[in-house]
């Protein structure tokens, strides 16, 4: 701006706007960097103490090293499994309800509701599913696990699947109707596999969400020293290993809870990538 | 994008009624029906938990009543119970998370939003929400053995320079409210950055370029023009943030200490609602010890809901408005 | 539907992982039984079920240590077979579990621990001192630092350093801070009263760890700090402990000998085992030994399980009893022994 009179007013407005514009750039620097450092460390720490005994060997007495977590890998994937056959498909079709058949009241008090199931700390869930299953069956168990599980899957399967299938746009919809189908017809063959991607990625960040999850388990699926058959009886999970290997003294149990929380991050945060790139890339097809 | 909901084309020539059998051939109702109750399920498992924690609970609320949120002694063997220290702990370390969490999450989400060019913007974006991946559990690990003993080495700087206020007196330990504040800040500064940075870029390009137009810096188009009207979607995502944080169990039960007393200093070892049950409510002996670890749960959940709704409340306004 | 979604391959994948997860069902001859409870004998019975798995290789005991508390509350409500803890049952609890389940539950006392006051404090390489006094007095919070006049008076020649002692306690139900305050209750008159004896009190200080290991685990980590926990945790991960003046006046540090000669001075052991051997008369008797148990329901549905715990408590009790000095537990008194044996019957 030449012939504009330079007032301290001025320079020191371009001084605030200076200091101000580099410390956000540092906000930034400092969470960006927790992140790597945090990464780094695991996977430094973590890769250092994994060892093929982690992946095949079962827990050790108490002092004894040389265990592995091998049955709290198969009772997380067997969890899982389980909360993502309740989960995803009431929720799924859940979303579809809303989706399709939405816009009246009942449709608004289930989006109010789902919000609020949503919010609820993952320790009262654990509460819930112990008042509700462990205490009645009187045991703990891999279904109890799976159950609190599932009921933290359901209110994000709502909302994503809403979503993917509102986004199909209104003209696929017209086409299968004009075509002679019907209503659920069309919702079966055009909408939903329109909504594929979206929907297959919104449930892999759902199960990396749940993946870690430790606090609806401690009162659930309770933790087993040995392989445990079938749905009924407690059952080791790798949160809950790093959770109470990581508070005790055993050095050999420290170097374990690192290297399972490093596997079990590697694999919540690949799910993670893979998710999103596939969501980016159709992003920008549909643009 | 909204489908308006599309109206019920028969598949055959109106004025013709389609009868049963090829009305459940051509599935209509089944699906309707099929989602209804999916939809109703969810309605049901809540309005079940809700009743569970409720009814659970009642020996508890009947013994103590509305005291239950004052009294301060948690006494298993007497039998006394207050929340106090709970609610003080989770309240302490939630603030002190929103204190931490605020000011870096707003100004990287400006940084994002404004400054950054959109390649840079979007990866570095997408690195941050890869944060919010990351497990509670794994959080707590990495408190106790990586902040802890960094909180160690820093307590005398932040003795010196603070220790004139209450806050950062008395002895530390490692295990502490501060310890529980940083960890859970770190937990949800990538709520705030992602929504708030959203929530930025919403705003219509016009105002800025008026703004600077007039002759404003970019910070002060970005601080007094563009924040106050993404105002209430920024307040909304620190709200979301803060429901998230009250409920923060595993990283919080590693590193704030189980100390059920009510402390000035965040040196002090502290106790929140989610770490006590986690930690108790396998051994509660006795009716009244366990329901009152559920009345807990249940002064968490009201607390959380209340929050929660604040927030979807402003973050549903803001991008209503500031969509275009 | 599904195939149309997520394509053929991968929902064949799909179906076929599932079926061999569901395919792991039990198999006829397993038995599987769950108990939870004590932390303070975790390192033996840990050792114990692996050792008797291998032996029979179908009877599984899944034992999860959460504390004594725990094994009392699950071993009532019937989600775990049986609980074990450091504390008898009082006898509200016992009513309580009669209430609920309509028979009475058994004790079984399995080994006799020491528990012992672990500290890490640097540039003291003797065990130290203590009296049961001063012990109060620190978990009271009257004695607040190392160097306190009391300490010094039983440390001669010993260079305490002037810092703030920070005081660890267990934060969940423990059957070891019964114990622990079952002792002092004993030494200490305003201990008594201000505190008591329990699994869970009210601290007046200190920082709280869960289980023997969390409060192992804060002892490791925690400059200055003292707390109390089972032998064989503070043996394994080579921490510092020290004596205790027992009723005698002689300082003990916790070992075999100690631990064995307080069980053995039991002269009248009652028919359902519970008996506090806390600051027992003897010149070498430890001071803060105590046997601890498993709780076991008088009935069992289950006629293998039952059968499978019947054959546990015969194993634990000869060749079991064996393995226990190694870990630092010390065995049962051969009074003890045959008792329990004959009392195994009462099982139905």
């Amino acid at each position: 701006m030449a012939g504009r009179p330079r007032s301290f007013h001025l320079l020191r407005r371009k001084a605030v706007n200076a200091v101000m514009l580099s410390l956000t750039g540092l906000c930034t620097f400092i969470a960006a960097g927790t992140l790597v450092y945090i990464l780094g460390y695991l996977f430094v720490h973590g890769a250092k103490s994994l060892n093929w005994d982690f992946f095949t060997k079962l827990p050790t007495p108490v002092g004894e090293t040389g265990g592995g977590m091998a049955n709290a890998i198969l009772g997380s994937a067997k969890l899982l499994l389980l909360a993502t056959v309740i989960g995803v498909p009431i929720g799924f079709m859940g979303g579809v309800y809303l989706a399709e058949f939405g816009g009246n009241t009942f449709a608004f008090i289930v989006r109010y509701v789902t919000d609020l199931l949503n919010g609820v700390p993952s320790i009262v869930i654990g509460i819930f599913a112990y008042t509700l299953i462990v205490l009645p069956q009187k045991h703990f168990s891999t279904l109890a696990g799976g159950i609190a599980l599932s009921i933290m899957m359901i209110p994000i399967a709502i909302r994503s699947s809403e979503e993917f299938l509102r986004a199909v746009p209104l003209a696929l919809r017209e086409g299968a109707m004009a075509l002679g189908a019907s209503k659920s017809k069309a919702i079966l063959t055009v909408v939903i596999p329109a909504a594929k991607n979206g929907i297959m990625t919104g449930i892999m960040l759902n199960l990396a969400r749940v993946a870690g999850e430790t606090a609806p388990l401690l009162f659930t699926s309770f933790g087993n020293r040995f392989w445990s058959p079938g749905w009924n009886q407690p059952t080791a999970a790798l949160p809950e290993m790093i959770y109470n290997y990581a508070k005790a003294p055993y050095e050999d149990w420290h170097q374990q809870a690192w290297s399972a929380g490093f596997v079990l991050l590697t694999l919540i945060l690949a799910v993670n990538i893979v998710a999103r790139l596939i969501l980016s890339r159709q992003a920008h097809v549909s643009r | 994008m909204n489908a308006p909901t599309t109206t019920a084309i028969e598949a055959r020539p109106s004025g013709r009624a389609q009868s049963f059998r090829q009305r459940l051939r051509a599935g209509d109702d089944l699906t309707y029906l099929v989602t209804l109750i999916a939809a109703s399920s969810i309605v049901a498992i809540t309005g079940l938990l809700v009743y569970e924690l409720y009814i659970n609970s009642a020996a508890s609320r009947h013994q103590f009543g509305w005291a239950f949120l004052t009294t301060s002694t948690w006494d298993p063997v007497a039998g006394q119970f207050g929340a106090l220290p709970f609610i003080y702990g989770t309240v302490v370390t939630s603030a002190l998370a929103l204190f931490i969490g605020i000011p870096l999450g707003v100004g990287a989400a400006i940084f994002l939003a404004e400054l950054a060019p959109p390649k840079i913007s979007s990866g570095l974006t997408f690195l941050i929400e890869l944060l919010a991946a990351v497990p509670s559990v794994i959080f707590g690990v990495l408190g106790i053995f990586i902040l802890i003993p960094i909180l160690r080495t820093f307590e005398e700087p932040i003795r010196k320079t603070l220790g004139w206020t209450p806050l950062f007196q008395g002895p530390f330990y490692g295990v502490s409210m501060l310890a529980a504040g940083v960890v859970l800040a770190v937990m949800i500064i990538p709520f705030i950055i992602s929504i708030s940075r959203e929530v930025i870029l919403a705003v219509p390009n016009d105002q800025r370029e008026a703004a600077l137009a007039l002759g404003a810096t970019r910070w002060e188009s970005t601080w007094d023009v563009v924040i106050p009207f993404a105002y209430k979607g920024i307040t909304g995502s620190i709200f979301l943030a803060l429901a998230r944080s009250l409920g923060e169990t595993m990283a919080v039960t590693m590193v704030i200490g189980n100390d059920p007393k009510i402390h000035a200093s965040l040196f002090a070892p502290g106790y929140s609602i989610a770490a006590v049950i986690a930690n108790e409510f396998t051994e509660a002996t006795g009716d009244l010890y366990t329901s009152a670890l559920i009345e807990l749960g249940l002064v968490l959940f009201a607390l959380t809901i209340v929050i929660n709704g604040a927030a979807r409340i402003l973050v549903a306004s803001t991008s209503q408005k500031g969509g275009s | 539907m599904i195939r149309n979604v997520i394509g053929v391959k991968s929902s064949a994948a799909l179906w076929a992982g599932a079926v061999a997860l569901l395919a792991g069902t039990v198999s006829a001859q397993q038995v599987l039984i769950n108990a939870t409870g004590a932390t303070f004998p975790y390192p033996m019975y840990s050792k114990w079920f692996d050792v008797y798995h291998k032996k029979t290789s179908n009877v599984q005991i899944n034992y999860n240590s959460l504390g004594s508390g725990a094994g009392v509350q699950q071993v009532t409500a019937g989600t775990v077979d049986f609980g074990a803890s450091d504390m008898p049952m009082t006898d509200v609890e016992l009513k309580a579990f009669k209430d609920k389940n309509g028979c009475g539950v058994l004790h079984f006392p399995t080994v006799v621990g020491a528990n012992v006051p672990a500290y890490k404090l640097a540039g003291v390489s003797q065990p130290l001192n203590f009296t049961g006094e001063v012990l109060a007095g620190i978990f009271l919070g009257k004695i607040t630092k190392w160097n306190d006049p009391a300490l010094a008076k039983d440390n001669p020649g010993v260079k305490l350093p002037d810092a703030n002692i920070v005081v660890v306690h267990r934060s969940d139900g423990s059957g070891t801070t019964f114990v622990w305050t079952d002792y002092l209750s004993k030494v200490s008159p305003e201990w008594k009263s201000k505190v008591g004896a329990a699994k869970s009190v009210n601290w007046p200080v200190g920082l709280g760890g869960k289980g023997n290991e969390g409060v192992a685990g804060q002892l490791e980590t925690q400059p200055n700090s003292l707390g109390y926990v089972e032998l064989t945790y503070a043996i394994q991960n080579k921490m510092q402990y020290g004596k205790v003046k027992n009723a005698a006046g002689v300082f003990l540090l916790g070992n075999l000998a100690g631990v064995t000669s307080a069980a053995g001075g039991v002269k009248d052991m009652p028919e359902d085992f519970r008996v506090s051997i806390t600051n027992a008369p003897g010149k070498d008797a430890y001071p803060i030994s105590s046997f601890t148990w498993l709780l076991i329901p008088e009935k069992i549905k289950d006629p293998a399980k039952k059968k499978a715990l019947a054959d546990f408590l015969r194993w634990m009790l000869t060749e079991g009893q064996t393995q226990t000095e190694r870990l630092n537990y010390a065995p049962l008194p051969k009074a003890v022994v045959s008792q329990e044996t004959k009392a195994i019957a009462k099982i139905q």
